[in-house]
């Protein structure tokens, strides 16, 4: 069933001087099992509506459906739903805070007052899961590199189990062979658990390879939403909202532009390769 | 939003009071409170509502702005002014029951009422036209000679300024990790009052960690730019007194005895 | 010697129980010799722990040589009496704006090393409009820290460290917080200063666009130096930075690919550019005219 959002507004300090229209008018609707990449530029948006969806945030208008209830009705259980709905904040330092790592991971599950036994082989499944054998287990979880700390958040999460994981710039401030690994895990999540995954990112080139849909935000509109082959047709547009496309779509395109016929819905360096040499192969 | 929190409460105008010496609002914020403990007579109280009156219309700042200080204190207010009306012995001009309300009552209750509003207007006009950094300079500065007695004025004053920079930080990250852990089902609001601590403990870990994190990045960036504390150091902006600072210290004087003068002489 | 030498550094992190006993010793540089000729911009690569943030706290002598010795303009940064002119020399710029961001107002913070410095009064404006000139940050100089975007942030601590009138500036990751604009932002501000004020800069980035163009790249892991060249050199050696946890911008990777396939295309290309100038010529005579026309109508499919 997944989630809808319709006609979604949010106005902070309203009717104060400091008054900003952060979300406007958003329609959206996200399938189960869909792995979708929400792009925008700080202050965009994006970080807000994701804080709607597990009902962080109110919206001051409109609707959103989780399963095909509207979780702004009375009586609407919200703790429940940030259990289906999981949300993974960008640094994990805001969230770690127990002896061990595994203590740690057992936070989740124990809010939702589960059995020890249950809440403990849900925490040992999340934490394989995100790739942390019991080596891991008693060890700090501030004494972790930054990719390993950003696991432990993630399985912290992942161990309520919820249906949709909503992930905030987990790659930030990871070196380039970390953020590969964790957007790889992420990826098998998808594949494995069949996860419903929404990656909040700045980066086209991150998550051009991995996401079946792209939406893109833009002082607080949704401006795009389709594929990212699609999306990156409007590399022009995207430039002016301070984004940019994969550096492929300008290679692709540039030569396009000098008359080669190239297809231009090329979005990873593999396609351009064997496309590129397919073109001089003739 | 919590960016926007200010803290004191500055109002940015451009007035005679804003123009002052922070060292010179500081004497004369001291001057008036003192001057307050002194007066017992309405006469006084005449002069010291003169010489407010006049310190309100010269910042500029409305007097909405002034008032609202009070607020924190209304609950004070009425302990204070009820306690003296009803328990001060005297020529009783009211009775009821086991109540009564005399005449030195009535007159006590008053003056202690005028006393804290007075109070708190007073130094909220020292905080409305002085911004925290001019008001940590100013406090630096006059209580340098505490330096002698071995008091570490410049480092109190460097710790002040910092706070002031990082409070705002801190408070939004903690809204951060609180919205972090509400993800995750944290519950900071239901339990009683030992539950509810117990809950907080997901918020602090993270939130002094940071904080330590914070403290020692700033040390380090501070030493990098050369900081060794206050020896040697120079002042971008010193303060200098200006003529209107000499002129108001004067007021301030003359204030001072007119008040003395009604009470001790008569 | 240039104006930064290191010779046969080693740092090593020592960790004491509570009785002082060691319990750890972790070395997280190992013997490392380098030279840095002035007025160079300077990238140094390396994934997280690879050792290069703790080589830039040794040229500011915020952390000393374990063995070997760090000279900045000659002066062995091991030398007490050397400590403050030292870090008059190199400036530092941290990875989280937040946490290097004394003053509560941009000028002041500015103004917060010269004051430290015993610089004069006036003296101090004038190097604090200097500064917030040079950043492009002079607009903003009565705001808060706190209502600046993360690059303007690192602009303002550029500033803070430029109007301490330092001969080489350490950029210890400065963009490793921001959104991919602030990146921009904060290594075009760098570029110019090197540019405009010859100021050496060393920028410390595990991002790859950041150093396409840089005089010298040096690639850090586990401590040691294990490249160290031209952006031209570094980049066409994808496999061997792949191996050290780094990556190439897409387009050095894509012309890398091709050579492998066998299409005849010079090392180390870094920008779009060289590629179309390299890649064009190879299509001459492939293009059948069918294929030409098709190519007049629509875009793609």
């Amino acid at each position: 069933m997944g989630i809808k959002v319709e006609h979604l507004n949010y106005i902070y300090g309203q009717g104060t001087a400091f008054e900003q229209h952060a979300l406007k008018d958003i329609d959206l609707e996200i399938k189960d099992g869909e792995f979708v990449g929400l792009i925008g530029h700080t202050g965009s948006g994006k970080s807000t509506l994701i804080q709607h969806l597990n009902g962080l945030i109110r919206g001051t208008s409109g609707a959103i459906y989780f399963n095909g209830k509207n979780i702004y009705e009375a009586g609407y259980n919200m703790q429940a739903l940030r259990s289906h709905v999981g949300l993974v904040f960008q640094y994990p330092e805001h969230q770690l805070f127990e002896v061990d790592v595994f203590s740690d991971v057992c936070f989740g599950p124990k809010n939702q007052k589960l059995s020890k036994e249950e809440i403990e082989s849900r925490s040992r499944e999340a934490l394989t899961m995100v790739g942390l054998d019991e080596s891991y287990y008693k060890r700090s979880p501030f004494d972790l590199s930054g990719g390993q700390k950003r696991r432990v958040a993630i399985a912290g999460v992942l161990a309520m189990r919820p249906e949709v994981l909503i992930l905030d710039e987990p790659t930030a401030g990871l070196d380039p062979k970390g953020r590969d690994e964790i957007l790889d895990q992420i990826e098998r999540l998808h594949k494995e658990q069949k996860m419903t995954i929404i990656l909040v990112s700045h980066s086209m080139e991150d998550i051009a390879r991995y996401v079946d849909r792209i939406l893109v935000m833009n002082h607080g509109e949704k401006v795009y939403d389709d594929t990212p082959k699609e999306v990156f047709m409007h590399y022009k547009e995207l430039e002016a909202i301070g984004l940019a496309a994969p550096q492929i779509t300008y290679v692709v395109h540039t030569l396009k532009e000098r008359g080669i016929p190239i297809d231009t819905n090329i979005t990873t360096i593999e396609e351009a390769r064997d496309e590129i040499l397919r073109l001089l192969s003739k | 939003m919590l960016k926007d929190i200010t803290l004191g409460q500055y109002y940015p105008v451009d007035s005679f009071l804003h123009k002052l010496d922070p060292r010179t609002k500081l004497f004369g914020t001291m001057v008036f409170i003192i001057s307050l403990f002194v007066v017992n007579d309405i006469r006084a109280y005449l002069i010291a509502t003169l010489f407010l009156a006049s310190a309100i219309w010269l910042s500029q700042v409305p007097l909405f702005y002034m008032v609202r200080g009070l607020k924190a204190i209304v609950f004070l207010l009425l302990i204070s002014v009820s306690f003296n009306l009803f328990l001060t012995p005297g020529e009783a001009i009211f009775r009821l029951g086991f109540i009564k309300i005399t005449r030195e009552g009535i007159q006590i209750s008053a003056f202690m009422g005028v006393r804290l509003i007075y109070l708190v207007v007073g130094s909220s006009i020292m905080t409305l036209t002085t911004t925290p950094n001019q008001l940590t300079d100013g406090l630096e500065k006059s209580l340098n000679f505490l330096n002698k007695v071995r008091v570490p004025v410049h480092e109190v004053a460097m710790m002040m300024s910092i706070a002031l920079r990082f409070i705002p930080i801190l408070v939004e990250e903690t809204d951060k990790i609180m919205k972090a852990q509400m993800a995750r089902g944290a519950d900071f609001e239901s339990g009683n009052l030992i539950q509810k601590a117990k809950n907080m403990i997901p918020l602090l870990v993270p939130l002094f960690i940071s904080a330590f994190r914070r403290a020692t990045d700033l040390a380090m960036a501070m030493e990098a730019r050369c900081y060794r504390g206050g020896e040697g150091r120079t002042k971008m902006k010193p303060l200098r007194y200006g003529r209107r600072d000499g002129v108001t210290y004067l007021v301030f004087v003359l204030y001072l005895a007119a008040v003395a003068g009604v009470r001790f002489i008569g | 010697m240039g104006i930064i030498k290191a010779s046969k550094l080693i740092f090593d992190y020592i960790r004491r129980d509570e009785e002082d006993n060691i319990e750890e010793i972790k070395r997280a540089i190992d013997d490392v010799s380098l030279d840095i000729e002035a007025g160079q911009f300077i990238a140094i690569l390396g994934h997280n722990g690879s050792g290069k943030s703790t080589f830039a706290k040794q040229l500011n002598a915020i952390l000393l040589p374990t063995e070997g010795t760090v000279w900045i303009q000659g002066l062995d940064t091991s030398q007490e009496e050397n400590l403050w002119e030292v870090r008059k020399r190199t400036g530092m710029v941290f990875q989280n704006p937040d946490n290097q961001i004394i003053g509560n107002i941009v000028e002041e913070d500015v103004g917060f090393g010269p004051e430290n410095m015993g610089v004069p009064t006036e003296e101090i404006w004038r190097r604090v409009d200097e500064s917030l000139n040079a950043v492009g940050m002079a607009p903003y100089r009565l705001k808060s820290p706190n209502r600046l975007s993360g690059g303007q942030k690192q602009r303002v601590a550029i500033a803070g460290v430029m109007a301490m009138r330092p001969q080489c500036i350490v950029l210890d990751e400065p963009t490793a917080m921001l959104d991919p604009n602030g990146r921009k932002e904060v290594v075009k501000t760098v570029h110019e200063l090197n540019k405009k004020e010859g100021i050496t800069v060393l920028l410390i980035t595990h991002y790859m666009e950041e150093v396409t163009d840089a005089d010298r790249v040096i690639v850090m892991d586990e401590g040691k130096v294990v490249m160290d060249g031209t952006p031209k050199e570094i980049f066409s050696r994808v496999e061997e930075l792949k191996s050290y946890r780094l990556d190439v911008p897409q387009v050095t990777e894509l012309a890398y690919e091709l050579k492998k396939e066998g299409v005849d295309l010079p090392d180390g290309i870094l920008t779009l550019n060289e590629l179309m100038e390299n890649l064009m010529p190879k299509f001459d005579g492939h293009l059948s005219n069918e294929e030409a026309l098709e190519n007049g109508g629509d875009h793609g499919h």
